[in-house]
């Protein structure tokens, strides 16, 4: 081969799309992927309803009557109401979030401190982030549940299971969003830092004025995936014994054998955590296409 | 402000030295900058120019040498380096403005955060400089909006409107489009004319033999001659000196 382009080639090349690329193109295209949606949805139905189990699983989960029942709760026959239940999982999820957004970035900014006073917490704050980084939320539930209560602590030790659960998220997920906001503190480039020094600005203030406003915003669609996540998990607090969706429908299930109550509760959850989920990736589609146009 | 003599020497680099690692980048450069002087810098890239505007505002420590502001030493421990950064101005190749902050706001951050004056009062003053750059309509436009020209001369706007005694400007043509170096070079003419007192690191020749007081040429870390454009550019001394103007040519 020659090093340069092909003088030597006198035809014409075929520059036309094959038939079969032609076939999926246009109107066609359309059809062919409606088409592929319902044969899809359809094997998936089907697979559902004549699965030899069928008629008793749905009675088991997707039971009409005992969906509402457990929904609403029966007090009289101790039946606890999901969806009561699950304003608990949005109260405890509401505020570990501040707590954790607000933890997470002292966490952070801590661990990027240069300040030689801060050495002993900037260690603390390394330590803490390995450790609960790596022990499963379940066991820090436990330990914080029992663990807390054992202490004779006074006001510490008598707290209800809804606390200490959210004692448990927020000890947890800071630790994850700590490592989430210092990886944006990273993500700034240095010419930014740089340029902000040579106006005399101080640690503090670039921080503040130039590092932490670029981070957030870097960071949102990470974070974002983190409280998807931490939503989920406020169904754990139920192992303390909280009454929370997951845990109202499992005394549902236990009370009547029907397990309708625990699709109730997945549909509350996904009801938060579906619109959360878009609005994360249209958070991370305008980024990438903001960070596009700005390449270009 | 203090007035000084005309002929006084605003920054002073002695023997400055300055290693990464093995690697010496600067190996005893002394150049002196007066008052209403403008000195550029040329030299092949890794000559050590960007090395030594940097180590002039603190932003490198120095291995070796010394390095004076208005005659104050600025390797005395006492010294706050953020104080002494802003008396300096620098602009950098690649502008660096904050992409988080509108053009107005990129001038105040400085004057507001760091000086502490305020906000009012600074604005008028940044709008006017926006004038004279042409870019006041822009104001309130964010950093990517604008051309790579304009960005680079808000860049020196910022740095303008702490009012430092002099500025350092590293190679802040050399991410532009050709078609946009001339806005930028037109300004810094400008500021030259007005008398600022400027550190320019440069590989635009014509530029530097145009403003410059004086020319200085850097070597792998070494300040192989210093002289007015003419000596430099017509009449250099040295072999090296010779064959770089000849390569950039």
């Amino acid at each position: 081969m020659s090093l340069g382009t092909d003088e030597a080639s006198s035809t014409t090349p075929n520059l036309f799309t094959s038939r079969r690329r032609r076939f999926l193109t246009g109107r066609r295209g359309l059809l062919a992927s409606t088409l592929s949606s319902l044969i899809l949805v359809g094997a998936l139905v089907s697979v559902f309803f004549w699965a030899p189990g069928s008629a008793s699983v749905r009675y088991f989960f997707f039971n009409g009557h005992d969906m509402w029942e457990s929904f609403i709760g029966h007090p009289q026959n101790g039946l606890l109401s999901v969806g009561r239940g699950f304003l608990t999982n949005i109260w405890m999820f509401l505020l570990c979030e501040v707590l954790i957004l607000v933890f997470g970035l002292g966490v952070a900014w801590t661990r990027v401190s240069r300040s030689p006073v801060l050495l002993p917490f900037r260690a603390l704050a390394t330590a803490y982030t390995d450790v609960f980084r790596g022990i499963p939320l379940l066991l820090v539930v436990f330990m914080v549940g029992f663990g807390l209560p054992a202490m004779g602590l006074g006001f510490l030790s008598n707290q209800s299971p809804d606390v200490y659960g959210c004692v448990a998220l927020t000890i947890t997920y800071t630790a994850y969003v700590a490592e989430v906001f210092r990886a944006g503190i990273y993500s700034v480039p240095n010419g930014q830092i740089l340029a902000a020094r040579s106006l005399g600005l101080t640690h503090a203030t670039i921080m503040r004025r130039v590092t932490l406003p670029q981070a957030v915003r870097t960071v949102i669609p990470p974070l974002l995936n983190d409280f998807i996540s931490l939503q989920k998990d406020t169904a754990l607090v139920s192992v303390l014994g909280a009454i929370e969706a997951a845990r109202a429908a499992q005394i549902y299930e236990s009370t009547t054998f029907n397990g309708s109550g625990l699709v109730v509760a997945s549909l509350l959850f996904l009801a938060i955590t579906i619109p959360l989920t878009r609005f994360t990736d249209r958070l991370l589609d305008r980024d990438r296409a903001r960070r596009l146009t700005t390449l270009a | 402000m203090t007035t000084y003599p005309s002929n006084d020497v605003v920054l002073e680099l002695t023997n400055v030295v300055k290693r990464f690692g093995d690697n010496e980048v600067l190996s005893g450069v002394s150049i002196n900058l007066h008052r209403h002087e403008v000195v550029c810098l040329i030299g092949a890239s890794g000559s050590g120019k960007s090395t030594l505007l940097r180590c002039a505002n603190l932003l490198e420590t120095i291995d070796g040498g010394s390095i004076s502001l208005f005659g104050q030493s600025l390797l005395d421990e006492h010294i706050d380096a953020d104080l002494v950064r802003r008396h300096i101005g620098m602009v950098f190749q690649s502008f660096n403005l904050f992409p988080h902050l509108s053009v107005i706001d990129n001038i105040l951050l400085g004057p507001v955060r760091a000086l502490k004056r305020k906000p009012t009062e600074v604005r008028e003053e940044a709008l006017l400089l926006l004038d004279r750059i042409g870019l006041r309509d822009r104001a309130n436009d964010y950093p990517d909006r604008l051309s790579g020209g304009q960005q680079q001369r808000v860049a020196i706007v910022r740095s303008l409107a702490m009012q430092p005694s002099l500025l350092l400007l590293d190679e802040v043509t050399s991410a532009l489009d050709p078609t946009l170096v001339s806005e930028v070079l037109d300004l810094l003419r400008d500021l030259a004319h007005r008398g600022t007192t400027m550190l320019i690191a440069t590989h635009e020749m014509n530029f530097a033999r145009d403003v410059a007081r004086q020319v200085a040429y850097l070597d792998h870390g070494v300040l192989v001659e210093q002289g007015t454009p003419d000596e430099i550019f017509n009449n250099a001394q040295h072999e090296s000196t010779r064959t770089f103007l000849e390569r950039v040519r």
